[in-house]
């Protein structure tokens, strides 16, 4: 049985950890409520888009004139990729980096083995799995959760749809967590890029006449960019709040591992007391039948 | 009429007003109560709405428009 002046650091030590994943995961409660707070936000701007664009496509072959749209043969690929900036959040980042390359090991493996896959990663963990897997990273945009805006998320955004427009890659594919409640993320791979226009949107409105200012192809061309940027930002602000719940419940676990720690090494040093008290009786008592006799 | 502008941040204004000016693509325009549905693209620049005799001027960087049963909404990226 360990000693009593170990058990007692142990025990101290333990305390303290637990001290500061409690302090986590108080943090991570707050941050996710501003990150909760910021998706919230979003939806309105989302979901008046998206009916905006189903009205306006409506019945008519639009959007075919628009670079996003171009369908290529694939021989270079971008995989964007949101993870966090920081770790000790579970399997949070293991898991988008192992999605990631398994998707790209399924699907891209032969411009894999020509080199033709980069990666443009959002928060440091990402870039520093790939760059040791020897894949082209990306970093211009990997502090983007030290500046979370829709600003930055509109320039990273604007970047790949130049690089596609100008036939740097053929396809752009999103990997992140979508953010479905505090203990559960849901890990998605999207392809963003071409845009192809899903038929299942039954979102069938009131069929309005409207008038078009300027034209209704020049209207939807403006409008597939702004859905790409907010797909994009979409992405991040959910991986961002999908982070923090990650955290939360990781703390959270530790905390309680803690706790059942701090019992079981308790009962240990009571143990290791009770021992020693009852050895110096044992000896006291010892002494005093040999002074008897 | 009812105006409503939002952006992915925030929502930024929403009330009634009594005519509003945009920057639209092709130069400015006021859509006044009871337009004609319209589906519009508008570009950076100014966007005055009347309430009464007060005028208010916000900042637009760049969006869409539509006008539908005395309702206009503006989804800008971005006011400044």
């Amino acid at each position: 049985m360990a000693s009593l002046k170990e058990v007692r650091n142990r025990i101290t030590s333990v305390n303290s950890t637990m001290q500061i994943t409690k302090a986590m995961k108080m943090v991570a409660a707050a941050k996710l409520r501003r990150a909760q707070d910021r998706i919230i936000q979003m939806r309105p701007y989302a979901k008046k888009l998206n009916e905006l664009i189903a009205q306006v496509s409506q019945g008519t072959e639009v959007g075919g004139s628009s670079p996003y749209t171009q369908v290529r043969e694939v021989n270079n690929v971008l995989i964007v990729m949101v993870t966090s900036d920081r770790g000790l959040c579970g399997a949070f980042n293991s898991n988008i980096i192992k999605t990631a390359l398994t998707y790209i090991n399924d699907n891209y493996s032969s411009q894999l083995a020509k080199g033709n896959v980069s990666v443009l990663s959002f928060g440091k963990k990402g870039s520093e799995a790939f760059t040791r897997r020897g894949i082209k990273v990306d970093n211009e945009f990997t502090d983007i959760f030290t500046r979370l805006s829709f600003d930055t998320a509109k320039e990273a955004a604007e970047k790949v749809m130049a690089a596609y427009a100008e036939g740097l890659y053929d396809e752009v594919v999103v990997v992140y967590n979508e953010f479905k409640n505090v203990a559960t993320q849901i890990l998605k791979t999207e392809k963003i890029l071409p845009l192809v226009s899903d038929e299942s949107s039954d979102t069938k409105t009131a069929n309005v006449d409207y008038i078009f200012e300027p034209s209704e192809e020049e209207i939807i061309l403006e409008l597939i960019p702004k859905a790409i940027k907010l797909t994009i930002f979409k992405a991040i602000l959910d991986s961002n709040a999908s982070e923090h719940g990650a955290r939360m419940t990781a703390m959270d676990k530790a905390t309680e591992n803690g706790g059942d720690l701090l019992k079981a090494l308790k009962i240990e040093y009571n143990r290791s007391r009770q021992a020693a008290i009852t050895k110096e009786i044992l000896e006291i008592v010892g002494g005093a039948e040999a002074l008897k006799a | 009429m009812n105006l409503e502008i939002i952006t992915p941040e925030k929502n930024v204004f929403n009330g009634e007003v009594d005519a509003v000016i945009l920057p639209g693509k092709n130069g400015q325009f006021q859509v006044l109560k009871d337009h004609a549905p319209m589906v519009s693209t508008l570009k950076t620049g100014d966007l005055v709405y009347e309430i009464g005799n007060k005028k208010e001027t916000i900042k637009v960087d760049g969006g869409v428009l539509q006008v539908l049963n005395n309702k206009v909404l503006v989804l800008a990226e971005a006011v400044i």
